[in-house]
């Protein structure tokens, strides 16, 4: 059987399997449509969250960002986990207590104020949007590569399977359809880190491989990636840049992260489908768990396909000869295809030289080499989906990864498209334009809403703006510096007011916003950036992506302020932050709908 | 005690816990894997030190242990103020 047919029927299976669940879990009412019901058990739901969380990005692009970043990568690691500690602490249990349905309607309720609730509404939809356009393009990337149909059918093929499941199903059939997106991505992205791992090290579990001896020469493997990497001009992989501003900037981009990751609604929204209040704790920690498993093994990963790809280049050594270009292995060949890794022949020797030629330092050792600048260009995104090829892994593993990116991106995006969805159904029909709407209208609503959504999402990824590749920051600057802090002082003080949550989110939301226009151009238009987005050349010597964490400042420092100096909150709100400390009672919170 | 009292020793014990939590978060990740890197460089593990293991591993496995330790003191606490679910 070859390769295609082999990819087509491995996916296919995976996407008949999401049907059926769709099928089998229709949602009947609203609070199914909005929280399953409220009855995930917590472990499930932990498998759902770690799905909806581990995005196209995740599966695809953090291998490739740690394996060129190195060290200073791992902030992604640290702040795309860490930021679980302060949901399981700081909200999960609290907002599960409350007993709605969104994140805007706790934000209306406690800070009694419509026009929070609307704030926060904008800031999701901003926040979601953005983000949904990368999971979309994604998809169409893995449909482009490895089923060979056009980017657009690709694209619409992936709409109309997460239309199935998250129009009929709501979030009941968008938790059961991530539990077995959950189940094939990882398999998918553990089986080659597995055997790459052995081929190296020895050593089965990957991120013990990362920190044991490389078997061809008998050095640690780290050390020897630093001493092959630094031969071709590279810093060393394990390096950490020890001045004053690199390691500010390592610090708030992983804080931003960390708290972006606790304010994103679609994540939070998790927490309200289990049946109680200790449930909603333990569910962040499988969440954790389920996650782990990939970013334990997403550090061996990048390490193990930046060495493997030196020593395809250089078989002999980082100090010998590269390989020639027609004695190239096929994977390359078959990545030339896509374009995303490409060779130019530039001193003509046939040799394929790939080095770090922006290193002034390098020049000279290249030039005595007779070097004429870096022949290779490869990008990040490759080295998951091409390590089952590089490890020479057998055909069905490689048609695993394709349902595996596929499922990451997928199972995000349906995640994403309910908290649209029912912010628009929810908190803004309801809410705002027909709060007299009956339960089958606002479940009409919702669907209706959730069918534009995707037809809005597939329409920017067919179009995706100049700043499709620019929106993770956006997601997570806006996630960080309007949601995070008026949830967490929701709960944790009840002085804060109305016009000290809106004073807040609006500061925090300004602030971050221009300062990312400022650095990336206003509405991401090329060329209009004030400032350049490095450490040296930025506003306040933090770049653009590390933004998020200031923004959170300001907000908790305006909020309290403003707060100080306007009227005390009613005795209502005071008794409604003190029910939602307590646990009792949160059988009874749910029932009301 | 009254039941104002309950509710405030229960939240005031809460509050403990998460404060000792997030130190020892702030500690892992920000202080082990970032700023104390330099400090913990003669600690050599597999080829690398003890500050790059914690920002690519360490830290992780910390987070997990600190959220399921939350979960489980936090159920005894319910329990203990009398303020668990039904």
């Amino acid at each position: 059987m070859d390769q295609y047919t082999l990819n087509l029927l491995v996916v296919g299976a995976s996407f008949a399997l999401y049907i059926g669940i769709a099928i089998w879990a229709r949602a009947g009412s609203t609070s199914e449509f909005y929280a399953a019901g409220r009855g995930v058990h917590p472990v499930t739901n932990g498998m759902a969250t770690a799905a909806d969380w581990m995005s196209a990005a995740s599966f695809i692009s953090m291998a490739g960002l740690i394996a060129f970043g190195g060290y200073t990568a791992s902030s992604f690691l640290m702040g795309w986990t860490g930021g679980y500690v302060l949901l399981a602490l700081l909200l999960a249990p609290y907002l599960r207590k409350f007993g709605k349905f969104t994140v805007p309607e706790f934000i209306g309720d406690r800070f009694y104020s419509q026009t929070a609730r609307l704030v926060a509404v904008a800031c999701l939809i901003i926040a979601s949007v953005t983000y949904v356009i990368g999971q979309m393009t994604g998809a169409g990337v893995a449909f482009a590569r490895f089923l060979e149909v056009s980017n657009t059918t690709g694209l619409l093929i992936g709409a109309g399977i997460v239309f199935a499941y998250a129009v009929l199903g709501g979030m009941k059939g968008i938790t059961y359809t991530q539990v077995a997106q959950y189940v094939v991505l990882i398999t998918a992205y553990t089986i080659p880190a597995v055997f790459i791992s052995l081929q190296l090290t020895g050593v089965a579990l990957p991120p013990i491989g990362l920190f044991s001896e490389y078997t061809a020469t008998g050095e640690p493997l780290l050390a020897r990636l630093d001493l092959v990497i630094q031969d071709l001009g590279f810093a060393a992989y394990t390096m950490q840049d020890t001045s004053f501003l690199p390691m500010l900037n390592m610090f708030l981009f992983t804080m931003s992260l960390m708290i972006g990751t606790a304010g994103l609604p679609h994540v939070i929204i998790r927490f309200f489908t289990v049946p109680r209040v200790s449930d909603a704790r333990w569910s962040a920690g499988w969440a954790l768990v389920f996650i782990a498993l990939l970013y334990l093994t997403a550090p061996a990963v990048g390490a193990m396909a930046r060495l493997n790809l030196v020593d395809t280049i250089f078989p002999n050594g980082a100090t010998e000869q590269p390989i020639a270009y027609d004695e190239r292995p096929d994977w390359i060949k078959n990545w030339e295809i896509t374009g995303l890794l490409k060779f130019e022949d530039k001193n003509g020797d046939g040799l394929i030289q790939w080095y770090n030629d922006r290193n002034a330092n390098f020049t000279a050792t290249a030039e005595a080499r007779g070097w004429q600048g870096s022949e290779l260009t490869v990008n990040n995104d490759i080295l998951v989906l091409a390590n089952p090829e590089i490890a020479g892994l057998p055909g069905w593993v490689i048609a695993l990864i394709a349902a595996g990116g596929l499922a990451a991106a997928l199972s995000t995006a349906a995640g994403l498209l309910l908290a649209i969805s029912s912010a628009v159904s929810h908190d803004l029909i309801k809410g705002a334009i027909n709060p007299k709407i009956s339960e089958r209208g606002e479940l009409l609503a919702a669907r209706i809403s959730m069918a534009a959504a995707i037809s809005l999402a597939t329409y920017l990824g067919l179009n995706p703006p100049g700043f499709a590749a620019q929106t993770v920051a956006l997601a997570f600057g806006i996630a960080a510096a309007s949601l995070f802090p008026v949830l967490m002082m929701g709960i944790f003080s009840s002085r804060i007011n109305n016009h000290g949550a809106v004073a807040g989110m609006l500061t925090g939301l300004i602030f971050t916003v221009v300062y990312i226009f400022l650095h990336k151009g206003w509405f991401f238009i090329p060329g209009t950036n004030s400032f350049e987005d490095t450490i040296a050349g930025s506003l306040f010597g933090i770049q653009s992506t590390a933004i998020g964490a200031v923004g959170a400042i300001l907000n908790f420092a305006v909020a309290y302020l403003v707060s100080k100096m306007t009227a005390d909150t009613p005795q209502e709100i005071k008794d409604l932050v003190q029910s939602v400390r307590i646990p009792r009672g949160a059988g009874a919170a749910a029932a009301d709908h | 005690m009254s039941d104002k009292d309950k509710a405030l020793a229960y939240w005031k014990a809460n509050l403990r816990l998460i404060v000792i939590s997030l130190i020892i978060w702030t500690i892992v990740s920000f202080g082990f894997g970032i700023v104390l890197r330099p400090l913990l460089s003669g600690i050599a593990v597999g080829g690398t030190d003890l500050g790059f293991w914690f920002a690519q591993q360490g830290s992780i496995l910390v987070f997990l242990a600190l959220i399921f330790i939350y979960a489980w003191r936090m159920n005894a606490l319910d329990r203990a103020h009398g303020v668990e679910e039904e």
